[in-house]
C-alpha cells in the first residue's frame, strides 16, 4: 500500500512540475491563465450593454446559446478602455456554475511552465495588480503576470452587499 | 446521503400525505373498508421499510399506529380522538422524517407518549389485546440453526455453520430476487456430504444478493448434505412478495409513471428553450434570404416539431393543482376539531395543471387563505342555525384555466366581510378618515384586509388574527404576476378569486429600443402603445421639467428610458413611443426610440453580478441572437416612484387613498402657496380652515408656533418659496392627527370644487401626491404625510431636555448578539432598550417607548420581523423612524424586501463598526431634516 502511494505522489508531482498557462495581453503586458479554468477562447461579436452596471461589466453575450457575462480585463486591472475597433478577444471562464468571458487584448499561446520558477509579486507592484496576481513567471524575453482567475472574478460583491 | 434512504424518504413523504388525506376521509366515512385497507397497507409498508432501515423510532410510531388501525378493520368503532391520535402519530412521523433528511440519521427522543396512547386506544375500548397484527420484521432475523457433522473438517473444508452465517452476513444489492447463476464446476474428487469447494464457496460469497436472497444456498445445499434445513427465511420472503404483488395490482390501474429527477426536467427544458431559440434564429435568416435553396420546407418542419416538443416539455412541468390541495382535508378537519365548527371542504378541478415552480409559490397562500376561510368566514353551528343556514359551512375550492390564466376561486358560505368593522379598524390604524370611507364602496372596502397588519378578529387565536397574512398572500401572488380579488356578502359569504399567469419560464414581450440598445418589456405589464411627437395629437408636455402626456384627459408621467438607464444626458426626448404600463395601482408611459415587435421569449436569469440592478428582471436572447434585457416594470416603476425611497410609503398610501376615491366625486380645498400654480388637498383631511393675526404667531427657537385651543400648534409653510407671515393676516389650514395638530401656511384659499379626483402623476417629489386637472387647471395635489413629520420632529426635538445620546431599540432573538451590541451601543451614547421578538418590541412601543432609532434582526423567527416593520411603518408615529436592519447574510432578494418595506439601512450582523457608521449617519441627517 505504502508503496502505491509513493509512486501516485511523484507522479502528481512530476505533473504538476509542467503547469499549462494560456497567455494573453492586456496593454502589451503578457498575463498567463491556468489553462484548467480556460472553457475556450472566443471572438466577440455582438455584444449587449448593460446600462447601470459596474464599470467592470462590458455587456452580455451569447455564446453558442447561453447568455455570458463580459467582463473587462483591462477595467480589473485599472486601465482604460482600449479605444481600438477590430476584432475582440475573450477568454471563457466559469464561476461558481456561471459563464463569464474575460475580455482581452490579444490571446497568445500556451505556455508549459514550472510553477517553481514562479517569483511572487515585485513589492512595489501595483496594490490592484497585486490582488489579482499569484505571481510572475520570467520568460526569455518578457515576464508573464500568472492571473488569479477567482480574484479577477470576484467584484461587486461587495458593493451588492453595501 | 444513501440513495435508498432517499429513495425511502421520497416514497414515505408520498405514503404520509395519502394516509393523511384518507384518513380524513375515512373518518368521515368508517364503514368503508377499500379506504381503510389502503391506510393499513401504506403504514404497514412505511413500518417494513423503516425496520429494513433499521429506524427503530420511525418503525416502533409507525407500528402502534398500524396496530390501532388494525382494531378499526376488526370492527372497533372509530372515533374522532382515535383518528385524531392517529394523525398527530403521523406528524410526528413527518417530523423525525423531515430530521432525517436533514442529517440524515433519526433524531434521538423518545415517542413512548404516543405510543402508550396508541397503545391505550387500541386496548381501551374493551377488547382484548390481540397479538400485534402482523409482527413481520421484514428485517432478516435467521435463526442460526447449529449444525453438527459427523466427521472432522479436512483442510478447505468449511463447516455448514460457517457457510450459512457467511450467506447471512454476505452484503449484496437488497433485491428480492436472486439472480446469481452459478455453474457447477468439476471436482476431482466426489464431494463428501458437509463438504463445500473452495471454489465455490468464493463464488457463493461473491454472487449472494444479501440476506434476504435464499437461492444462492441452494447450490450449496446440493452439495451439502441433505438434511441441512432449509433457510428460515424462505416463507417471509414469499409472504413479502406476495404483499408487494397485491400493491403492484392497486397501481396497475393506473396511468403508468416513472420518478424522474426535477434537475433532469429542468436541463430539459433549458435545451428545449436554447432548441426554440436557434429554431427563431433560423427562421430569421429564412426571412431575410429571399431565394429558397430548398431547405424551407425541412425548416418549416423543424419549427412545428420544436413547438410541439416544447409544449411536450412543458407538460412535463406541470402538475395538477390538487398537490397543493393536498394538505387541506387534514387542515381543514383540524380547524373544525379546534373551533368546533361543522365544515365540508369542496375540491373542484383539483386536475387543473400548472407550472410546478408556481405551484410552489401558491401553495402557502392557500392554504392560509383556507385557515382564513375556516376561522373567520364560517360560523359556530348555533350561528348558522340562527341565521337560518344549514349547521354545516362549506369551504368550496375551484380551479380552472381561463385565457393565459389559471383561476382559483375560493368560497365559503360564512358570515361574510364585516364592513363596519373593518371601517372602523381602518380609522383605528390611520389607513382612512371618516369621510373618505363613507365614500368607499364596499368592495373598495373590502381591499383592507390586504393592508399589512390589518385583523377585525377581536381575539387572536392560534389560527389566524394576528393580522399577518392576507398582505403576505397577495405579496406573494403578485409576485408571480398573479392578482387576488374579493367578493363579499354579509351573512351570505365571501369569495376569493386568484388569477395566476400558467407559466413564469416563456413569456411575451414587447421589444423595444432605446438608444441604440434593445431591450423586451413584459407584455401584461403593458396595456397601450402611444406614438408622440411635438406635431401629432399626443405630445409630451413638462411640468417643473417632469415630463407628461395628456392622454384621454388623464395625466399620465412619463419615464424616459434613455434616462433611467442613463443612456444619454439629453433629457428632452419628445418623439418615440409611450408604452403605458400598468403595475398595481401605478400606471406611467415608458419613452422609448422605437418599438420593434412582440416575441415569445425565455427568461434566463441576470448574472449574478447584476442582479443588483432592480431594473431588470432577466434577460433573454432573440431570434436574431443578440442578447437583450428584460425590464422589469416593478423595478421601474420603483425608481420613478419618488426621488427618496423613505417618502415613497407616504405618496403610496396617499395615493391609495386618493385611487380609492377617484371613482366618485371628491371634494377639494384649492389653494395657492409660494409659486403660481394651484395647489389642493382633498377637503376630508382638513380638520378646519383658519384666518389668524400674524402677530398672534410666535416664533420659538425659529420656528413658528400658534396658540391655537389651549395648544401649541407648530406652523408649516406650504412650500419652501412661501414665507410664514409676520403680520396681516395669515390663511391657515389646520390638520389634527389624534392629538397632535399642525397649521399649513398657505398665500390664498381659492376654492372649494366637487371634482372626479384624477391623480395622475407620481412626481418625483415627497411633499405632492400628484397632479390632476382641476376645473381644467393643472393642479398639484398636496401630500399632507409629508409635513406631519416635520411638525413630529419639532416637538420630540423639543421634548429632548439635553442632547445625551439618543433612544434606540434593538429587536434581536439572540441573546448573545444581544449582549455583544449592547455594550457596545451604549458605549457610543446610544439609550439602549432591548427586546427578544417582535412582539416584546411592539409591547415596548406601546406602552409609550419612543425610539430614535430601531435597529431589528430581519431574521426573527417566522418573518416577524418584516410584519413588525410593516406595522410600524403603516404607523404615523413611526413613519420616518430609523430602522436599520440586521441580517447574517445581505442577499439581494432579502434587500429587495428590504426596499419594500423602507428599511432605511441594512448591516450585517457581524459588522459592529458598519452598524454605529450607519446610525451615526441616520443621526446627523436626522438632525439636519431638524
Amino acid at each position: 500500500m505504502n508503496a502505491i502511494n509513493t509512486v501516485s505522489f511523484e507522479t502528481a508531482k512530476a505533473f504538476s512540475r509542467e503547469m499549462e498557462f494560456i497567455t494573453v495581453s492586456v496593454a502589451n503586458q503578457l498575463l498567463g491563465l491556468p489553462i484548467n479554468r480556460v472553457h475556450d477562447v472566443f471572438v466577440v461579436s455582438e455584444m449587449t450593454k448593460v446600462p447601470l452596471s459596474q464599470s467592470e461589466i462590458a455587456g452580455l453575450l451569447n455564446l453558442r446559446g447561453r447568455v455570458v457575462t463580459a467582463v473587462s480585463l483591462r477595467s480589473r486591472l485599472g486601465l482604460s478602455e482600449n479605444e481600438r475597433t477590430g476584432r475582440r478577444m475573450a477568454v471563457g471562464l466559469e464561476n461558481q456554475g456561471e459563464a463569464y468571458g474575460l475580455l482581452v487584448d490579444e490571446v497568445g499561446e500556451v505556455l508549459k511552465l514550472d510553477p517553481e520558477e514562479m517569483q511572487p509579486n515585485p513589492v512595489h507592484m501595483d496594490r490592484r495588480w497585486v490582488s489579482l496576481s499569484q505571481g510572475v513567471h520570467q520568460l526569455h524575453e518578457q515576464l508573464m503576470i500568472v492571473l488569479d482567475v477567482d480574484a479577477v472574478l470576484a467584484f461587486g460583491a461587495e458593493r451588492e452587499a453595501a | 446521503m444513501d440513495d435508498l434512504l432517499l429513495e425511502f424518504l421520497t416514497e414515505t413523504n408520498e405514503h404520509l400525505e395519502t394516509v393523511d388525506v384518507e384518513m380524513v376521509r375515512f373518518e368521515q366515512d368508517p364503514n368503508n373498508q377499500a379506504i381503510l385497507s389502503n391506510i393499513f397497507r401504506l403504514v404497514h409498508t412505511i413500518k417494513g421499510t423503516c425496520g429494513f432501515l433499521g429506524l427503530p423510532r420511525l418503525e416502533a410510531l409507525a407500528h402502534a399506529a398500524e396496530t390501532l388501525m388494525g382494531k378499526f378493520r376488526d370492527g372497533m368503532p372509530v372515533t374522532t380522538p382515535a383518528v385524531s391520535l392517529i394523525l398527530t402519530t403521523l406528524d410526528r412521523i413527518k417530523d423525525i422524517l423531515g430530521e432525517l433528511e436533514r442529517h440524515g440519521t433519526e433524531p434521538q427522543g423518545d415517542d413512548n407518549d404516543l405510543i402508550e396512547a396508541l397503545d391505550a386506544m387500541s386496548s381501551g375500548q374493551g377488547l382484548a389485546p390481540e397479538p400485534v397484527a402482523a409482527p413481520v420484521a421484514p428485517h432478516t432475523v435467521g435463526t442460526l440453526v447449529h449444525q453438527v457433522l459427523e466427521r472432522e473438517l479436512k483442510p478447505g473444508e468449511v463447516s455448514l455453520d460457517e457457510l450459512e452465517r457467511a450467506f447471512q452476513a454476505a452484503p449484496g444489492p437488497d433485491e428480492d430476487k436472486a439472480s446469481g447463476t452459478l455453474v457447477f464446476q468439476v471436482l476431482e474428487r466426489a464431494l463428501k456430504p458437509g463438504e463445500v469447494s473452495l471454489d465455490e464457496l468464493e463464488r457463493a460469497f461473491r454472487d449472494a444478493p444479501g440476506p434476504d436472497a435464499p437461492a444462492p444456498a441452494k447450490p450449496a445445499e446440493v452439495s451439502a448434505a441433505p438434511k441441512a434445513s432449509t433457510p428460515p427465511k424462505a416463507p417471509k420472503k414469499e409472504s413479502e412478495t406476495s404483499e408487494q404483488a397485491e400493491g403492484g395490482e392497486g397501481v396497475a390501474g393506473k396511468v403508468q409513471t416513472i420518478r424522474v429527477n426535477v434537475d433532469t426536467l429542468e436541463h430539459l427544458m433549458t435545451m428545449v428553450s436554447e432548441l426554440v431559440l436557434t429554431r427563431n434564429q433560423l427562421l430569421e435568416i429564412a426571412r431575410r434570404n429571399a431565394e429558397d435553396y430548398g431547405y424551407k420546407v425541412p425548416l418549416q418542419r423543424l419549427s412545428q416539431v420544436t413547438a410541439e416538443l416544447q409544449d411536450g416539455v412543458m407538460k412535463t412541468r406541470m402538475q395538477p393543482i390538487g398537490n397543493a390541495w393536498q394538505k387541506l382535508p387534514r387542515v381543514v378537519r383540524d380547524l373544525s376539531n379546534e373551533l368546533s365548527k361543522q365544515i365540508d371542504l369542496v375540491m373542484q378541478g383539483a386536475d387543473t395543471e400548472l407550472d410546478r415552480q408556481v405551484l410552489e409559490v401558491i401553495k402557502d397562500p392557500l392554504t392560509h387563505m383556507v385557515r382564513n376561510s375556516a376561522d373567520h368566514g364560517i360560523e359556530s353551528p348555533a350561528d348558522r342555525r340562527a341565521a337560518g343556514k344549514p349547521e354545516k359551512g362549506t369551504i368550496r375550492l375551484n380551479a380552472y384555466h381561463e385565457g393565459g390564466s389559471i383561476t382559483i376561486e375560493i368560497s365559503d358560505d360564512g358570515k361574510g366581510l364585516n364592513y363596519n368593522a373593518i371601517r372602523k379598524k381602518a380609522i383605528e390604524r390611520g389607513i382612512a378618515t371618516d369621510s373618505e370611507l363613507e365614500r368607499m364602496s364596499d368592495a373598495q372596502i373590502a381591499k383592507f384586509i390586504f393592508h399589512p397588519g390589518f385583523s377585525t378578529a377581536a381575539a387572536i387565536t392560534s389560527v389566524s388574527g394576528r393580522g399577518v397574512g392576507m398582505d403576505v398572500v397577495k405579496t406573494n401572488i403578485e409576485l408571480i404576476g398573479g392578482t387576488v380579488d374579493i367578493r363579499s356578502e354579509t351573512g351570505r359569504g365571501t369569495i376569493f378569486t386568484i388569477k395566476i399567469p400558467l407559466t413564469l419560464a416563456i413569456v411575451a414581450a414587447l421589444i423595444v429600443s432605446s438608444k441604440d440598445l434593445r431591450f423586451a418589456i413584459p407584455q401584461v405589464a403593458v396595456s397601450e402603445l402611444v406614438r408622440v411627437s411635438p406635431t401629432s395629437e399626443h405630445s409630451i408636455e413638462r411640468i417643473n421639467g417632469t415630463p407628461i402626456l395628456r392622454l384621454r384627459d388623464r395625466l399620465l408621467p412619463i419615464v424616459p428610458l434613455s434616462k433611467v438607464m442613463r443612456l444619454s444626458a439629453d433629457e428632452d426626448v419628445d418623439t418615440g413611443f409611450v408604452v403605458v404600463t400598468q403595475v398595481a395601482q401605478q400606471r406611467f408611459g415608458i419613452l422609448v426610440d422605437g418599438v420593434f415587435h412582440t416575441e415569445e421569449i425565455v427568461v434566463k436569469p441576470m448574472s449574478s453580478k447584476l442582479r443588483h440592478i432592480q431594473l431588470f428582471s432577466g434577460n433573454t436572447i432573440l431570434g436574431d441572437g443578440a442578447v437583450v434585457l428584460i425590464v422589469d416594470p416593478n423595478g421601474l416603476a420603483r425608481m420613478v416612484g419618488s426621488g427618496s425611497q423613505d417618502d415613497q410609503f407616504q405618496t403610496e398610501t396617499s395615493l391609495d387613498q386618493a385611487i380609492a376615491a377617484a371613482e366618485e366625486l371628491t371634494s377639494l380645498l384649492v389653494f395657492r402657496g409660494g409659486g403660481e400654480t394651484l395647489k389642493a388637498v382633498p377637503l376630508s383631511l382638513v380638520t378646519r380652515l383658519e384666518e389668524i393675526e400674524a402677530s398672534t404667531i410666535e416664533w420659538a427657537s425659529g420656528r413658528p408656533v400658534v396658540q391655537y385651543r389651549g395648544r401649541l400648534m407648530p406652523i408649516v409653510s406650504c412650500d419652501d418659496e412661501l414665507e410664514v407671515r409676520r403680520q396681516g393676516m395669515q390663511s391657515l389650514l389646520v390638520f389634527s392627527d389624534g392629538e397632535i395638530a399642525m397649521g399649513l401656511a398657505v398665500a390664498e384659499i381659492v376654492d372649494i370644487v366637487e371634482e372626479r379626483l384624477d391623480v395622475e402623476l407620481l412626481a418625483e417629489r415627497s411633499d405632492l401626491v400628484g397632479t390632476a386637472v382641476v376645473r381644467g387647471r393643472t393642479t398639484e395635489i398636496v401630500n399632507i404625510a409629508h409635513y406631519l413629520p416635520l411638525v413630529l420632529e419639532t416637538w420630540s426635538r423639543s421634548d429632548q431636555k439635553s442632547k445625551q445620546g439618543s433612544t434606540l431599540l434593538l429587536v434581536d432573538g439572540s441573546n448573545f448578539f444581544r449582549d455583544m451590541l449592547v455594550p457596545v451601543l451604549r458605549a457610543s451614547g446610544y439609550r439602549v432598550q432591548t427586546a427578544a421578538t417582535a412582539q416584546d418590541a411592539a409591547r415596548l412601543l406601546s406602552s409609550g417607548l419612543q425610539p430614535d432609532f430601531i435597529v431589528t434582526d430581519l431574521e426573527l423567527p417566522g418573518h416577524s420581523s418584516f410584519a413588525f416593520i410593516a406595522t410600524l411603518r403603516a404607523d404615523a408615529q413611526y413613519r420616518t423612524t430609523p430602522i436599520v436592519g440586521l441580517t447574517l447574510k445581505p442577499d439581494p432578494q432579502l434587500l429587495a424586501l428590504s426596499r419594500r418595506f423602507k428599511i432605511t439601512d441594512v448591516v450585517s450582523k457581524v459588522d459592529r463598526r458598519g452598524l454605529l457608521a450607519a446610525l451615526a449617519e441616520l443621526g446627523g441627517s436626522l438632525e439636519e431634516a431638524a
